[in-house]
């Protein structure tokens, strides 16, 4: 699942981020693609504060990060 | 109601500087490089100040220069030692130092090595070395505590071990902390410890270091132009002073922070308390909410009557986040750094842990559709 954060300021990513993690599956991923530079930080921050994993951070076709977390509980 | 938590920033001149200065006002206005009664008395009060100052950052009184400011004493301590260097002119410097010093690099340096910091914002002092080591480093520059975050930097241990200047950034540091051994160069704030604006730079004798501005032959060639002499009267005084009660407050802001960090943890849910709990300045303390807008807690704590500081990204004028957060894999959003004055007083404090948990849950609320 690709939630799209683009044009959303801090702390409006990782607040999308809480809110759609419930949509996917124990154990599967949802990217969240986001253009605010506070996003890929504070995306890595979220998954080890609420005990999810950071799996990766790549760059969309219009240069914003797209970071994968995977639902851990 | 309310209370003044962002010290760091700047305080009220301590009533020694104050006073200091209202009297060198009248005093010391002469030009102190000339040779008539006004232009003695300023140079008087100019060498005394700068003696009590050198005396209280470990330096001889050639040694030290002023300046406007501490971001223009970061500036010229830096820009020094790469100018006095060899051509290849290349710094090794920890992810975490004040934007002034990696600016200053930026400015001067061929290249910049940033060396990684861990989660508490300390660097790795062995990759500092390591790195510091390479032929065609030059320069590397080094904080005695972090401005954001507090904790303290292995600057002693790094100084011992590497073959180049080691610029120290004191300017949180001096009036609240003992400065590391082993510094070259030395940048410090008299906003630090209540005094006006004005920067120290330090260089110790034998350092190689030139002055990156054009000639002058004012503070020791270092710095050009007139000093500010009623500033630097002041600064002395308040140094004096600050430094007899050091101890004293230091121990007070200790117990205050470590009061701060177990109740913000304890009351404010999606809470991390950030840096060294015990290796750290003892004046300041730092901690990022998960879900909260920093720009508007920051201003609903101020509508309360409390001052903070932010380091997440809707506070500052770029829109981009702290680079300390950052390094240290911190949370930027939701970030509020406290600072405490020599007059920040416990019910102050307890009067700011009443009110926060509810601020965080206003804010909170406010985000909710």
């Amino acid at each position: 699942m690709i939630v799209d954060c683009r044009g959303r300021r801090c702390p409006l990513p990782i607040l999308d981020l809480a809110r759609r993690i419930g949509e996917v599956a124990v154990g599967r991923t949802l990217t969240i693609e986001a253009d605010d530079p506070a996003a890929p930080p504070d995306v890595r921050a979220w998954c080890r504060m609420t005990g999810h994993e950071f799996v990766a951070q790549a760059t969309a076709a219009d240069g914003a990060a797209a970071l994968v977390v995977r639902r851990l509980r | 109601m309310g209370a003044f938590l962002d010290a760091a920033a700047g305080t009220p001149l301590h009533p020694a500087a104050r006073e200091a200065l209202l009297a060198a006002l009248a005093e010391g206005w002469g030009d102190p490089g000339r040779l008539y009664g006004a232009g003695r008395r300023a140079a008087l009060l100019l060498d005394a100040a700068r003696e009590v100052i050198a005396g209280g950052i470990g330096a001889r009184p050639d040694e030290v220069s002023f300046c406007a400011n501490g971001t223009q004493a970061l500036h010229a301590a830096v820009l020094g030692a790469i100018a006095g260097g060899r051509p290849s002119r290349e710094v090794v410097h920890s992810a975490v130092e004040h934007s002034a010093v990696l600016h200053a690099i930026e400015h001067g340096a061929r290249a910049g090595h940033p060396i990684a910091v861990d989660r508490l914002g300390r660097v790795d002092a062995a990759a500092f070395v390591a790195a510091a080591n390479a032929p065609q480093v030059t320069v590397a520059a080094l904080q005695a505590a972090n401005h954001e975050v507090g904790t303290a930097q292995p600057a002693a241990s790094v100084a011992a071990r590497i073959p180049v200047p080691l610029v120290v950034d004191a300017t949180q540091t001096v009036g609240h902390a003992d400065l590391p051994d082993g510094w070259s160069v030395l940048a410090a704030d008299a906003r630090s410890w209540g005094g006006p604006a004005l920067g120290v730079v330090a260089v110790r004798t034998g350092t190689r270091w030139r002055s990156p501005f054009p000639a002058d032959d004012r503070e020791g060639g270092r710095i050009p132009g007139l000093p500010d002499v009623p500033a630097a009267v002041a600064a002395a005084a308040g140094l004096r002073a600050v430094l007899a009660e050091r101890r004293e407050v230091a121990a007070r802001h200790r117990a205050m922070v470590a009061h701060i960090r177990e109740r913000v943890a304890a009351t404010v849910p999606d809470c991390e308390v950030l840096g060294d709990p015990d290796e750290r300045l003892p004046h300041i303390v730092t901690f990022s909410c998960l879900y909260v807008d920093g720009e508007a807690l920051l201003l609903d704590l101020d509508r309360r009557g409390f001052a903070v500081s932010s380091g997440s990204s809707c506070t500052s004028s770029t829109l981009e986040p702290s680079h300390v957060l950052v390094a240290m894999g911190a949370l930027t959003s939701g970030n509020v750094r406290i600072s405490l004055s020599r007059d920040t007083s416990e019910a102050e404090v307890d009067e700011f842990l009443t009110v926060l948990p509810g601020a965080v849950a206003g804010v909170r609320e406010q985000l909710r559709p």
